[in-house]
């Protein structure tokens, strides 16, 4: 109930900056009948009037995790961001050995086995990569190699 | 027949050695990514596309490759329903009704060689059925102009929302995020950026692929991290493997009917394999009446749904083809592939490129008897494979997904909109907001948009002109009919839930 009148509310109020933001698209002198703002209109509209569906008739509320899981999960986007920052500068193997391991403690949560996944996850990620599928892939970083 | 000229050219290119190695490693990849729980076919196409295209294989071999991909995966989700219960994909969920009990009955093995033979069954006869009638449609798709593309793209999102979702709602809302999102970037009409708030990564728009991997492969890891990796039970061993013969006779009529019904399923767009294996199987439970015992383990319950499955994933091939309309998430996926490459689906990809699709088609015919034979005599490396715990499955598709994401574009941006994909993709699985729909609009998004413009175009923006055809009527009945009926169907017709033991 809660949960889906908070979407629906949340659907609304984007659904209303994206229309806004869409009267600020400039027009060129090649001029259309439609032109480029009335499609992203007809979708915020359709997307309000759906927003404020889901509100007054909401579903029953899913069962979202308890708040142990929602830390777990919070510290996996925060590997993963980590992890989309790292993997130019750092080269392949120690950030991907490090996100694998993480990821996989956190799935099931044994240290041992998670860091054997991790290591043996990039060594073997990395050799299929850069020498059987020939992707340009650096294992450590640059500066490393002189 | 020119059907049979063209096949024999097919047959010519699919035949060359590479493109048959192709054939069999799609093959076999795609029924372990069928096989694994958590890694369905959409998914698994889309975390080895941007590989494929890194690989800088040619239109053809690409294709070859994905599409053996997903006839595998078709197969390959069978496995896991009947040893584990657990559906290895969404299809594959009927199959776990009468499949599971059939295996805790000691007959595993039985099971796993019927349901092979049917998928085999429905896979061949409906990529028979796409031999021919896909040269046909392409003829209908001649007479398409715009405003009949523009019902036609409408048509989709409502039979996707309204077919294959529990909240008419919740699917506009999942069409129009898709939709809004390709609308970012320059607009194909006047060359102007929209919506990208000043933002230079936004200027080429929002990549498809970072989208699908986001949303099934990114999000498919935070439900296992949620769930600790619990939802794999213990499964049933697997003793001989031996065939039964008397069981494949006696479900010969089932087989066909339910290749019937899961190829028209599968035509349909929006409706795909999930529909087609759930209209087979209750059919064929109709049919057998009380007395049939539907739900304990016989031999009809596992071959029918199978049957369906596999023959709508053929059948879901017929409108990607001709139209460029994509009738489940996984074809969505295959479309994603074929603008990767280049390739405009639609009635000019049978005239222009012959040897794309007939090569296609001539592999598929071919990749079905590899998958007969993996499937049936091989399927015990396949059931060693579901011994990959998901903690080691889980990072390793992660990793997989990055660096295919990376290797596109070598930008941390992309992977930055991955990740954001993958909570967004999570958060709306947990309020039962489709994903597909997301999935269709930012592939569609454009050419429906510019369907809409030049129809105005021609006619001077008169809105009349959308209805003007017979065939742009028709579609949009279609459409409203796909989009309002379920709500007063889904009374009768209730989705199946899982069996628990």
């Amino acid at each position: 109930m809660i949960s889906d009148r908070i979407f629906g509310l949340v659907t609304v109020i984007v659904a209303l900056a994206y229309g806004v933001s869409a009267t600020s698209i400039q027009t060129s002198f090649l001029a259309d009948p439609v032109g480029p703002h009335l499609f992203p209109y007809l979708i915020a509209g359709v997307m309000v009037l759906s927003g404020l569906i889901v509100m007054l008739r909401p579903d029953p509320d899913p069962e979202w995790p308890p708040m142990r899981s929602v830390g777990a999960l919070a510290v996996a986007v925060v590997v993963l961001v980590g992890y989309a920052y790292a993997l130019r500068p750092m080269g392949f193997l120690i950030p991907t050995a490090l996100a694998a391991g993480i990821l996989s403690y956190q799935i099931s949560p044994r240290v041992v086995p998670a860091a054997v996944t991790g290591v043996s996850l990039s060594v073997g990620l990395f050799l299929l990569f850069k020498y059987a599928l020939g992707l340009g892939l650096f294992a450590v970083p640059r500066d490393w190699l002189g | 027949m020119d059907v049979f000229a063209n096949l024999a050219m097919g047959f010519g290119i699919a035949f060359s050695p590479f493109t048959l190695m192709l054939a069999v490693v799609g093959c076999f990849l795609g029924t372990i990514i069928g096989a694994l729980p958590g890694l369905g076919p959409s998914n698994g196409v889309a975390i080895l596309i941007p590989i494929t295209f890194t690989l800088g294989l040619d239109a053809t071999s690409a294709l070859v490759l994905m599409t053996s991909v997903y006839y595998g995966a078709m197969y390959g989700g069978r496995i896991s329903s009947i040893l584990l219960n657990i559906p290895g994909d969404e299809p594959a969920l009927m199959t776990t009704l009468d499949g599971y009990p059939m295996a805790k009955a000691g007959r595993a093995g039985d099971a796993l060689v019927l349901s092979g033979v049917a998928s085999f069954v429905g896979a061949l006869l409906a990529t028979m059925g796409l031999m021919f009638l896909a040269p046909l449609l392409s003829r209908i798709a001649y007479q398409f102009g715009p405003a009949e593309y523009f019902a036609l793209y409408l048509l989709a999102f409502c039979t996707l929302g309204g077919i294959a979702s529990n909240n008419q709602a919740k699917a506009a809302i999942a069409s129009c995020i898709g939709l809004g999102i390709a609308m970012i970037g320059l607009d194909n009409q006047s060359g102007m950026p929209r919506l990208t708030f000043g933002h230079l990564h936004l200027m080429d728009g929002v990549d498809f692929l970072v989208a699908i991997v986001g949303l099934f492969a990114v999000a498919e890891v935070f439900f296992f991290i949620e769930s600790h990796g619990k939802d794999t039970s213990i499964g049933v061993k697997l003793e001989k493997v031996t065939i039964p013969w008397r069981d494949i006779f006696a479900t010969r009529w089932t087989m066909l009917r339910s290749t019937v019904i899961g190829f028209i399923a599968g035509v349909l767009p929006g409706a795909g394999a999930s529909l087609g294996s759930f209209l087979a199987y209750m059919s064929e439970k109709t049919i057998a009446g009380e007395k049939g015992g539907f739900g304990t383990g016989v031999a009809k319950g596992v071959a029918a749904p199978e049957a369906g499955n596999n023959a709508a994933a053929g059948g879901a091939l017929v409108p990607m083809l001709t139209l460029g309309v994509p009738g489940s998430g996984t074809t969505a996926v295959l479309l994603a592939l074929l603008m990767t490459l280049n390739i405009t689906p639609g009635p000019t990809l049978f005239t222009d490129r012959p040897e794309v699709v007939w090569g296609l088609i001539a592999s598929l015919l071919i990749a079905n008897f590899v998958l007969l034979l993996m499937n049936v005599p091989l399927v015990k490396i396949f059931v060693r494979v579901l011994q990959v715990p998901p903690w080691v499955l889980l990072p390793g598709v992660t990793m997989i997904s990055f660096v295919g994401i990376f290797s596109l574009s070598g930008s941390y941006f992309d992977l930055l909109l991955m990740v954001g994909f993958g909570v967004l993709g999570y958060v709306l699985r947990k309020l039962d907001v489709p994903t597909v729909p997301i999935i269709l609009g930012i592939l569609l998004g454009n050419h429906m948009e510019d369907s809409l413009r030049r129809a105005m175009v021609l006619s001077g923006g008169d809105w009349t002109y959308l209805f003007s055809s017979a065939i742009a009527i028709g579609l949009w009945i279609a459409a409203v009919a796909g989009f309002v009926a379920p709500m007063f169907l889904r009374k009768v017709l209730k989705k199946p839930q899982r069996v628990t033991d």
